[in-house]
């Protein structure tokens, strides 16, 4: 088979990331001038990210910090966390507009589904609803257990378990129209029914995550 | 085309036998080919509460394994021309019932009966599983107390999950709830809980509540169903259940304290 000409491969690299935290480019300059004087070949031909999170609303001109990068024997392969007129910037001088890993996962979250079931959940029923929302047409009974990644409704008095988030989120909240639940969890953090009852007496609720403890707050 | 009608609960003791007993003799009575089958393999009661215990040759595990037809098997009941009694094996277990065998005899009774209604044994198993798998209409035989509320809850799950209908998509089963031992000086008083309670948690269609009464008893011991005791509440209610079935509506009896009269509080009841 003939060589190909061209291969697309994805490959990672570490990046060293230059933070500019100020506008003033002199001030800049003498920094780095510093900061070159006290290891003068670490620096040199290194390639470079530009950290621009601190200038969200000073306007710098993108191509003037370059050239002072240059004049310093640096290379500057692109700009991550900048704010909209930098990443312009930055696309007509030929510049890399990259996210860190930990930016890019954050910043991917999956679609979510719902699932409906208009039923009452039986004792002894499981449902779960993967990467959903799950509402229930519905009671759920003593013994029934309702889980879901993302957030329960019930339509109907919640008597078994319920666990949303259980794929972490904690943004999940649990509505029922009546909460009698034996076990309420959201993203891990639960109550037993006596937790609940010190709380909520039957009534219409949404149990939802405030930092790192359940609460209710009655629906009207 | 015969009805199926399952009599369940998931726990025992709450009257199943005796209210399979009770609904088919009331069908029978109206004039509808009625046959009831006993499911509990190895505890055989149905007989029994039926009054024919002695007359039992061959048994459902027999026509299953073809070892007799059900001509041979069925036994006529003395009272009523039009109920039939297909007794339970009490050899056996309960792994003697499968899927084709039962759902063969079925097939067959179908073809000549009306009604035909299967006395479930208690709990999940094989038993119980087997008599509401080819069910139409199940008949949810509760207790006004939690533990039997909690079971029923679970027989309903069940129904809606392991039955013929449920895993071939057909139209899912009538679920009927039927209130047995029901005691409303208890309700009152707060020991019980009430038709309303049970209804709510169950959220089913209520067919009948049968009142406590001594007349169950009696009539179990001496092997005629409760139904034909006229005079009884419970036999009334038993009627009035069997009504609704049929589709009447008649109003629910017995579910209000009785007013003592003057001389009943005087010579007791």
């Amino acid at each position: 088979m003939a060589k190909q000409n061209l291969e697309l491969k994805a490959t990672s690299f570490t990046l060293s990331v230059l933070y500019i935290n100020n506008a003033d480019l002199d001030i800049i300059a003498a920094e780095l001038d510093k900061k070159l004087a006290q290891a003068p070949h670490f620096f040199l031909g290194a390639p470079l990210i530009l950290n621009l999170s601190a200038l969200d609303d000073t306007p710098v001109d993108l191509a003037s910090l370059r050239s002072l990068l240059i004049e310093r024997q640096l290379v500057i392969v692109g700009i991550t966390e900048a704010s909209i007129p930098f990443s312009v910037q930055a696309k007509d001088l030929g510049l890399a507009v990259v996210k860190s890993g930990k930016q890019a996962a954050t910043a991917k979250i999956p679609p979510r589904g719902t699932k409906i079931v208009k039923q009452n959940i039986r004792s002894g029923q499981q449902i779960y609803a993967k990467d959903a929302d799950l509402i229930v047409f519905g009671a759920v009974g003593n013994g029934a257990e309702v889980i879901a990644d993302g957030s329960i409704h019930v339509y109907g008095a919640l008597r078994g378990k319920a666990m949303a988030g259980a794929g972490g989120d904690t943004q999940s909240v649990i509505i029922a129209s009546s909460l009698e639940a034996e076990l309420v969890s959201v993203a891990g953090q639960y109550w037993l029914a006596e937790n609940l009852q010190q709380h909520c007496q039957a009534q219409r609720g949404c149990v939802r995550l405030e930092g790192e403890s359940l609460t209710v707050e009655l629906l009207p | 085309m015969a009805q199926i009608i399952v009599v369940t609960s998931g726990k025992g003791g709450v009257g199943k036998t005796t209210s399979s007993a009770a609904i088919a003799t009331g069908l029978a009575l109206k004039g509808k080919k009625t046959v009831v089958i006993d499911f509990d393999i190895g505890l055989r009661n149905l007989d029994l509460i039926m009054g024919c215990e002695r007359r039992v040759v061959y048994d459902f595990v027999n026509v299953i394994n073809g070892e007799a037809n059900l001509n041979q098997a069925m036994i006529k009941d003395k009272r009523c021309d039009k109920l039939f009694v297909l007794p339970a094996s009490q050899t056996r277990d309960k792994d003697a019932l499968t899927k084709e065998g039962v759902g063969k005899v079925l097939e067959d009774l179908a073809k000549e009966f009306d009604f035909i209604v299967c006395d479930s044994p208690a709990g999940i198993e094989q038993g119980a599983m087997m008599a509401l798998y080819f069910a139409d209409i199940a008949i949810v035989t509760t207790n006004p107390e939690v533990s039997s509320v909690r079971d029923s809850d679970r027989i309903l799950g069940m129904l809606q999950s392991r039955s013929r209908r449920a895993e071939q998509n057909l139209e899912p089963i009538k679920e009927y709830l039927l209130l047995t031992r029901y005691s409303p000086s208890r309700v009152k008083t707060g020991e019980m809980l009430s038709v309303e309670d049970v209804k709510e948690i169950l959220a089913i269609d209520l067919l009948g509540v049968i009142p406590e009464s001594q007349a169950v008893l009696k009539a179990s011991n001496s092997g005629v169903p409760v139904i034909i005791d006229q005079e009884s509440d419970a036999g009334l209610a038993y009627s009035d259940t069997v009504d609704r079935l049929l589709g009447e509506d008649v109003p629910v009896r017995f579910i209000t304290e009785e007013k003592k009269g003057f001389l009943k509080r005087i010579f007791g009841s």
